[in-house]
């Protein structure tokens, strides 16, 4: 039975929530062939048209329904239904029925989602869709994240804030990753939206305090103001003294990432007024006495970023002394824990009563040994996510896999991100975890060295792999038992893993392996690839085999114009394509753009790489509706 | 040292590495010779051999390379985003690497009957073997077995620590990174003196 009541906006806010945010993956992001949208708004299938010829079945053979406007009243209940389609590929699909379907879905599109912030314009979107309250925006290519793109490429919140100003008053939502945002973006946001109630910044830039003190000051809904890995310059206004005096609606303020000291006192009296909070995450500038302060005020929060978990220089004898243990265990709702940022280990059992209720636990800031981890983690045993250092070294991991039997995600990162050096993870503790944890369905693997057989006897413990990044930080480096390639082990992934959707491959790798990932990778959407391959067939086993392929980045990789052209039938149905230091002269660039014309493609210019004469230093291409860009930098020549 | 780097020798310096691995090592040289800000080295090369434990020590891939040139693969020039670690995770790692590094704990050890006091940064230690090791050498004495019950029994001189208190410790009794982080001052005691000190109760 169909009620009439919409549903609240909170229930489309699941599609939207992980555990903690930092990897804004996507459900699903395909958007309709451009073929439909790419002429103004008419889909290519039309209903019989006709306003007063009854239902729009086309057939002349059924009687007319006589009822007084019955367009409108298939409208009301096209209108009520699609209310309740909340994800995104069940919307494109259905604004692709006919008109009237696709006009009814765009009216009640509540949450815009747009995954590369120049395929389409502000102008475009906000008139397609006129009931928008929430909005996310996905900006730079991820490469960007590893200075393999000059600064102040684009991706520019501006043209954005000030087009949903416009169109959506009423605007309750925005969640931005990799896009520049300036203080008078955000300036703007805190003076348009007055119902505004979240904002997440994920590794996003050019702003600073003084802006997130205007989003605090004029936001009075706000509810959740987010700041995860972004750079937030300290323009020495204190932003946290800028809510208001009264009671706020806060649920979740994160701001671990905010490289700037926060009157602590000013931060205290918050949370005391903050009575909905349920999510805190300090930055390092919070010592452990100041936490325990905080905790004791907020003993209902189920997420917890500890800040620096150390003591503060002067008062350090008397922070020593507090009762840490009490304090956690009265915070009987926590769950997910992280921060931690300069940990003194003796510290750490404070942590004991909370360990049993964790499902999700961020040590990658912890310089910990396994002995230190190992009281810690033998008590985690609902954990679920474990994000952590390599100092742990395999036996840590090892203790991982013995007591975390509900592990899905794992992230292992490196304490000392440099090439040569020995490495204290290797296979063993890859093949530990597959044995172990064999839930698993996310990891990220950072280490010197590994094997094949691990990598496969992984594809075999852990079928529910959905995405397997493994980062052998030596370029090029074979199985370093067997001296064999890589081929093996990230053929068995393909293979073995049937729900493999994102993969990034490492180490010595042939063309062979591409082979294997263009005959079984099926679904695969993201494909990272570095240093790997000999020659344009790797890439064109890709590009022929993986139907799915929506986001490919490659670097360093000896693919060239032929490898490039072998993916023409393919490009419109990607988000982007990222090649830099390859093998791609301007001219084979140039035939995609000729071919291709609602493709955008962006050759980069590096001003200190030393390019051979005619090669693209990077090309970054995606399928676009709004043409080129008008905020092109110089070092950028769009062909 | 100091009229080394003003004439700046190691531009010129011939090495076998590439251009611009060398600055690694340099710069971690740096915030060493900053923390021994206290040139109240009386014997040179005596403290000398701190500062090569020092080296080999900090974990720099250019240290080890110049040490065991013969067998190091080839050095790799530094690429751009690889590995693939955001800025702001490198960032604060390697501002916990140096600080680390360069922050050092310095505490003054002295031995009841030697005439001067050494310096040692029990930062550089990884625990208690390693320092008794260290300084048996530098004073030339031997402890006994350490054991909780009874110290270290049987031997002519006992290491002690004064804590944060003001109390003089036994060195072992704590766990290492208590005893770094407490730790002020260190003296090799008589045995005959030491005797009262040990498990407490």
């Amino acid at each position: 039975m169909i009620t009439n009541k919409k549903p609240r906006s909170s229930d489309t806010d699941s599609n939207y929530m992980r555990d903690d945010r930092t990897e804004m993956s996507e459900d699903d992001d395909r958007s309709p062939p451009s073929d439909s949208i790419a002429n103004g708004s008419c889909p290519t299938r039309t209903c019989t048209p006709g306003s007063g010829s009854g239902s729009g079945s086309g057939s002349s053979s059924i009687p007319e329904y006589s009822a007084p406007y019955p367009d409108r009243v298939l409208e009301n209940v096209l209108e009520n239904v699609l209310w309740f389609l909340t994800s995104r590929k069940d919307r494109n699909a259905a604004s692709l029925v006919c008109r009237s379907w696709y006009r009814v879905e765009a009216m009640t599109r509540s949450d815009l989602f747009i995954g590369n912030c120049y395929a389409v314009s502000p102008e475009r979107a906000t008139s397609r869709f006129t009931r928008v309250r929430s909005v996310t925006l996905k900006g730079k290519p991820r490469f960007a994240d590893f200075n393999l793109m000059p600064p102040n490429w684009g991706a520019h919140f501006a043209p954005w804030v000030s087009a949903t100003a416009k169109a959506y008053p009423w605007l309750e939502k925005i969640h931005l990753k990799r896009m520049s945002v300036t203080d008078d973006d955000l300036a703007l946001l805190a003076e348009s939206f007055s119902g505004f109630k979240e904002l997440v910044l994920v590794c996003c830039d050019g702003f600073g305090t003084s802006g997130l003190a205007a989003v605090a000051s004029k936001c009075r809904q706000l509810k959740v103001l987010d700041l995860i890995e972004s750079e937030v310059s300290d323009d020495e206004v204190d932003w946290i003294m800028c809510f208001p005096d009264t009671e706020t609606c806060l649920e979740s303020l994160i701001f671990d990432c905010v490289e700037c000291l926060v009157d602590f006192d000013a931060l205290e009296r918050l949370v005391v007024r903050s009575p909905s909070l349920k999510k805190l995450r300090l930055n390092r500038f919070v010592s452990i006495g100041q936490l325990y302060r905080l905790m004791v005020r907020a003993p209902q929060l189920t997420h917890l970023g500890t800040g620096s978990f150390s003591p503060s220089e002067d008062v350090a004898q008397g922070e020593l002394e507090l009762d840490y243990v009490s304090a956690f265990a009265a915070c009987k709702s926590l769950v997910c824990l992280s921060g931690f940022r300069e940990i003194v280990p003796d510290c750490l059992p404070a942590i004991y009563p909370v360990c049993a209720n964790l499902t999700s636990l961020n040590f990658s800031y912890a310089n910990i040994s396994a002995e230190q981890l190992k009281p810690i983690i033998s008590n985690c045993h609902k954990l679920q996510t474990f994000w952590v250092l390599d100092s742990i070294c395999d036996e840590g991991l090892q203790a991982v896999a013995t007591t975390c039997k509900e592990l899905r995600e794992l992230r292992v990162f490196p304490f000392d991100p440099r090439e040569d050096i020995e490495g204290p993870v290797s296979e063993v503790g890859l093949q530990a975890i597959s044995e172990g944890c064999r839930k698993l369905q996310s990891i990220l693997y950072f280490c010197q060295r590994m094997t094949n057989a691990a990598v496969i006897a992984m594809s075999k413990n852990c079928p529910d792999l959905v995405v397997f990044r493994l980062c052998i930080m030596g370029r090029q480096r074979p199985d370093h038992v067997t001296g064999e390639p890589m081929d093996e082990g990230f053929g068995a992934i393909v293979m073995n893993c049937k729900k493999l959707t994102r993969l990034a491959v490492s180490g010595l790798l042939t063309d062979t392996a591409f082979a294997y990932i263009g005959k079984y990778g099926k679904i695969v959407r993201t494909l990272s690839v570095a240093f790997a391959g000999d020659s344009d067939m790797g890439l064109k086993y890709v590009l022929e085999g993986c139907p799915r392929l929506q986001k490919l980045e490659i670097r360093d990789s000896p693919f060239g114009d032929t490898a490039l052209l072998s993916g023409l039938h393919h490009y419109y149905n990607m988000r982007f394509l990222w090649m830099s230091a390859c093998r791609l002269s301007h001219q084979g660039c140039q035939q995609i753009a000729q071919a291709l014309p609602h493709l955008v493609v962006e050759v980069i210019k590096h001003e200190d790489t030393v390019h051979m004469d005619d090669y693209a230093d990077t090309l970054y291409m995606y399928r676009s509706l709004a043409g080129r860009r008008h905020d092109v930098p110089k070092f950028v020549s769009i062909l | 040292m100091v009229y080394e780097r003003d004439l700046n020798l190691e531009a010129t310096e011939l090495r076998l590495g590439l251009p611009g691995t060398v600055t690694e090592q340099s710069e971690k040289q740096k915030p060493n010779s900053n923390a021994t800000k206290s040139n109240k080295r009386s014997l040179p090369d005596m403290n000398g051999e701190s500062e090569v434990r020092r080296e080999n020590s900090s974990v720099s891939s250019n240290d080890k390379k110049s040490h065991g040139q013969e067998t190091a693969p080839p050095i790799k020039t530094q690429v751009v985003g690889w590995p693939p670690i955001r800025s702001y995770r490198k960032n604060s790692l390697q501002a916990k690497k140096l600080e680390a590094e360069a922050a050092g704990l310095f505490v003054k050890v002295s031995m009841d009957g030697a005439p001067y006091l050494r310096k040692i940064d029990l930062k550089v230690y990884k625990g208690y073997p390693e320092l008794l090791e260290v300084l048996e050498e530098m004073f030339k004495f031997k402890v006994g077995e350490y054991s909780e019950r009874e110290g270290y029994n049987g031997s002519e001189h006992v290491p002690t620590y004064e804590d944060k208190d003001g109390d003089w410790m036994l060195v072992g009794d704590v766990p290492w990174e208590m005893f770094i982080n407490s730790c002020k001052r260190l003296r090799i005691m008589k045995e005959s003196e030491a005797r009262g000190l040990g498990c407490a109760v």
